[in-house]
């Protein structure tokens, strides 16, 4: 068969390409291209391989962070789907109520992070901050600043206060969706509520509920500017998330070559396990419906 | 199983329902019979879902009393009824297996596993579903899924009635018949009391054994679809049942003498006198047309032929005038008249039926 061949076409992708480049792709290629090489500062690169990619991966400091990390993200996560999940069941679903649940559930979500972080910070403060001060007036050895334990459970309380929210939009939004018929025929069929939400409500939420941990997921791994304005990673180091880390090596200490090698396998880790859950969920959907 | 009786019931989805009007559901006294098959047939909005779901106690009445046998169930729960509810969506439960979605009932019921296992089988063959008892439910079809969500009503042999609320919705023209069929086969089966509700009236009157018409939150009529054909007790029971519809006219009576426009008809029967809005049905069956003589003069304006009848469109005057003729008979637009059969003319008053002095009809 005889095509024309018309390159005309190139330019309608081109827009799409250009916007794509100057997002991505080259931001991308410049810590790319920093991985690779070592500088000395006055803008004098030179060729290293992978050198600092190796370093990184045998770094105990890595290794550290990532533990925090996964920890931190573990512990969120076993908190916030089912918190969420119990609190979209438990709210009202239609009328003036519905509508007044829902914004106040939203509102710690439009809060930026870092507000976030200094509302909690003041919030903990044994002098000034509500909190701090009536633990402190209940006898509670209670200080983020000082005692690893409290710096964890206070910035797990604020991810949590700050994020869940996330879970029941979503989860509510999954529940809206089930037709009445569902819960007369589970009615008739005399379901326990427990089988009303392991037969009806969980199996119909599967699809949110897969964005929801998703996205939890992926953000809680690249969080930073609560637990950064919290604790700024402290007490020592215990706070020290992935990107906290990140940061302190690229701009406080002003290593760019490891602190871009850092940061690819940061993106790496984020983008594998995405995509290995994302996979393993959908399957188990298709196996469902063969 | 048992005999349901409604005494004064009546629904209001409002708080303070001030007008009659205000009620979905106006006040009824009914009685269903035990075994029996009925049908709840009615425009959409008529109240039939509304009665449906006060059967099944997923709805609380908000006024009169409701009995199973002699038992009053009006403020019993739903799962105290003991009622299967199929509904117009098929719903099936997407995580289970066909033979764990049949057995559902009975398992949350606490019988025993051998005989859940008995029952779920003898159920599967007559929906046709034995042989993919262990597929998981959410991959089949619409049809597939509404023999499952039926199975689920019927699954239960002590339940004291089936409601089917329009349960043939989603379904396929071709597969509703073979549904349709096998839930007669399957009444016939269990004989469990079961209340179908509908608004086509081929499926009511093909299903049950009784139909129960409702328009406007009030049942005009309970009767076999043959007794709803032949006297129909409301002009809406004559124009909604039948193809077209009974012709209602505007009337006046006097004694036996009927006078449409300016044309009097001697009628059957006498009728003492009567006031408020006065009509006159007869169905398009029971008109004949003739070239030269009748009782009343028509123009016909259209001839429809639908394969074993025709349907005839005429006029007198400015009344539309339906009749309906065997396919055997030629008819032109030279026929001028219209003799009315007085065995099947019916007076109505303000839309409900009025008996002749001196006995019924027949």
């Amino acid at each position: 068969m005889n095509k024309t061949l018309n390159q005309k076409a190139w330019f309608l992708v081109l827009p799409a390409f250009l916007l794509v480049a100057f997002t991505a792709v080259i931001p991308l290629m410049t810590v790319i291209n920093y991985s690779v090489q070592d500088t000395f500062g006055h803008n004098v690169f030179s060729w290293v391989g992978l050198e600092w990619f190796y370093e990184i991966i045998h770094s105990s400091r890595m290794h550290e962070s990532l533990g925090r990390q996964a920890l931190f993200t573990t512990i969120i996560l076993l908190i916030e789907v089912p918190l969420g999940i119990f609190i979209a069941l438990n709210m009202p679903k239609k009328g003036f109520w519905a509508s007044f649940s829902l914004v106040i559930i939203s509102l710690p979500m439009l809060i930026p992070g870092n507000v976030v972080g200094t509302i909690w910070q003041i919030f903990g403060r044994k002098d000034i901050g509500l909190l701090g001060h009536t633990l402190a007036g209940l006898g509670i050895n209670y200080n983020y600043a000082e005692n690893i334990l409290s710096a964890w459970i206070t910035i797990i309380t604020m991810d949590v206060w700050h994020w869940t929210s996330l879970v029941v939009l979503l989860c509510y939004a999954g529940l809206q969706s089930i037709p009445d018929a569902y819960y007369q025929a589970a009615k008739i069929d005399q379901a326990s509520r427990w089988s009303i939400f392991w037969y009806i409500e969980l199996p119909k939420m599967r699809g949110v509920l897969l964005i929801a941990i998703l996205l939890r997921f992926m953000d809680s791994f690249m969080i930073y500017s609560e637990p950064f304005v919290l604790t700024g990673g402290g007490p020592g180091n215990s706070t020290t998330f992935l990107s906290i880390d990140l940061v302190n090596m690229a701009l406080g200490q002003f290593d760019l070559g490891p602190a871009s090698a850092y940061s690819l396998m940061y993106f790496l880790v984020v983008l594998l396990v995405s995509w290995v859950f994302f996979t393993v969920m959908t399957s188990i959907d298709k196996k469902g419906d063969v | 199983m048992a005999k349901i009786t409604f005494k004064n019931l009546a629904h209001s989805y409002l708080a303070h329902p001030k007008s009659p009007n205000d009620y979905a559901l106006k006040k009824t006294n009914l009685t269903l019979e035990d075994g029996v098959a009925y049908s709840l047939l009615g425009p959409s909005g008529c109240g039939k879902t509304t009665l449906l779901n006060i059967i099944s106690g997923l709805l609380m009445a908000s006024e009169g009393k409701i009995y199973f046998d002699d038992k009053d169930v009006t403020f019993l729960d739903t799962v105290d009824r003991n009622i299967a509810q199929v509904f117009q969506f098929p719903v099936v439960y997407d995580t289970m297996s066909v033979r764990k979605n049949l057995a559902f009932p009975l398992k949350n019921r606490g019988e025993d596993s051998a005989y859940i296992k008995k029952r779920v089988e003898v159920i599967a063959k007559s929906i046709g579903m034995e042989d993919i008892l262990d597929k998981k439910a959410s991959g089949l079809t619409a049809d597939a899924k509404q023999k499952i969500s039926l199975g689920r009503g019927m699954v239960r042999e002590d339940v004291n009635a089936i409601l089917l609320d329009e349960p043939l919705t989603v379904i396929d023209p071709h597969v509703k018949w073979e549904l349709r069929l096998q839930l007669k086969v399957l009444h016939k089966e269990f004989s469990h009391t079961m209340i179908f509700v509908t608004h086509d009236q081929t499926e009511a009157l093909t299903f049950s054994d009784q139909v129960v018409v409702m328009n406007d939150g009030v049942v005009v009529q309970i009767g076999s679809p043959e007794e709803l054909f032949e006297k129909p007790a409301h002009t809406f029971v004559g124009f909604f049942i039948g193809s077209p519809g009974m012709n209602i006219f505007k009337a006046d009576v006097m004694h036996d003498i009927a006078t449409i426009g300016n044309v009097k008809l001697k009628l059957k029967s006498s009728y003492k006198k009567l006031t408020g809005k006065i009509e006159l049905g007869i169905r398009p069956e029971y008109i004949k047309l003739s070239e030269d003589s009748g009782d009343i003069k028509i123009e016909i304006t259209r001839i429809e032929d639908i394969g074993y009848h025709k349907i005839v469109r005429a006029k007198h005057q400015d009344m539309n005038i339906n009749i309906i003729v065997p396919e055997d008979i030629k008819i032109t637009k030279d026929f001028k008249y219209a003799s009315f059969d007085t065995n099947h003319i019916f007076i109505y008053q303000d839309g409900w039926l009025v008996e002749p002095m001196g006995g019924s009809h027949e």
